[in-house]
């Protein structure tokens, strides 16, 4: 796996991501500064961090999702490059239309720090193919804006086409208003594009990929990852 | 050129932000605010005196980066 993830400034969880794909996949990353036109030769997945790029000013991922890296992103999506991009970067491929709908400020209003419950609705994509359907898993989130919104339409589309990949929902995997902490539709953690090749999603798998840090139930999505690649090459 | 850019939420839109400063002007004891909306407003100064050229430009930051128009409506005003 020959990973690249973007730095911008303001984003503060790239060492994570960095940190995990290497312990995951044996290789490390390549970090990509938000000013370069062009992604590493041979670059099979994006990674786009959390944090707060550009102090989350206008709108969270507005600033980032206009940078020049990004239109090397669009590209590299546009023919079939997988892209994934965690909380921060979740709110920039939104921002950048290569996710539809909006993450909004929390329902709560509350920055919320702490672990979550989601279902993985499929294992047949590039991303959740290290899981089972139906599994649940437990991941930490840290966010003030991750409320999932998006037209009727946009919204009735992805669960029509199977494109909700993670919902937040209680320890039994039920949908609960109780554990969906952000009050996203349809307790909307993570979506896939229509090409079924761009992941954003507000919880950090990257945060639970180690005995030491208490859970390893992220881990899978990026052997997930590494395995998809392995077998694509 | 004095010029205004005006963001408000499309109608519709739940606005999280806005039903907190409504129960804020309700515990401060404003009455008769029925509801709040929270927008933005950008003040932009434009380079020469052509207020249809300036208008165009403003309608182009706005649907390029000052406004996420799937959320967001705007009105643009040159004030001269």
């Amino acid at each position: 796996m020959k990973a690249a993830v973007l730095v911008f400034p303001g984003i503060n969880r790239e060492r994570d991501m960095a940190r995990t794909l290497q312990l995951v996949s044996g290789r490390a990353p390549a970090m990509v500064w938000h000013a370069e036109h062009d992604l590493p030769a041979g670059t099979d997945l994006v990674v786009v961090p959390g944090g707060f790029s550009y102090g989350d000013y206008l709108r969270c991922g507005a600033i980032a999702a206009r940078a020049p890296v990004m239109d090397a992103v669009r590209s590299f999506a546009a023919k079939g490059g997988l892209v994934l991009g965690v909380c921060n970067g979740f709110q920039i491929l939104c921002e950048s239309g290569l996710l539809p709908g909006v993450l909004m400020r929390n329902a709560q209003l509350k920055f919320i720090c702490r672990d979550v419950y989601l279902k993985v609705e499929r294992s047949d994509t590039p991303f959740t193919r290290g899981y089972n359907a139906g599994q649940v898993i437990r991941v930490p989130v840290a966010h003030g804006e991750g409320n999932y919104i998006a037209d009727g339409e946009t919204v009735a589309k992805l669960e029509g086409e199977g494109r909700v990949l993670f919902r937040y929902t209680g320890p039994d995997g039920i949908p609960d208003p109780n554990w969906n902490h952000n009050g996203a539709m349809n307790g909307i953690a993570g979506i896939l594009n229509e090409h079924g090749n761009v992941l954003g999603m507000m919880p950090h798998p990257e945060n639970h990929v180690e005995e030491v840090m208490g859970c390893t139930d992220g881990r899978g999505l990026f052997a997930g990852l590494v395995d998809h690649l392995a077998k694509a090459a | 050129m004095k010029a205004r850019v005006t963001v408000t939420l499309k109608s519709g839109v739940l606005d999280p932000q806005g039903k907190a400063i409504e129960g804020a002007l309700r515990s401060l004891g404003v009455d008769g605010v029925a509801s709040v909306r929270q927008g933005k407003v950008f003040d932009v100064e434009i380079d020469g005196a052509d207020k249809a050229k300036a208008e165009t430009l403003l309608k182009e930051a706005a649907d390029k980066l000052l406004a996420n128009t799937v959320i967001e409506n705007y009105r643009v005003e040159v004030l001269g």
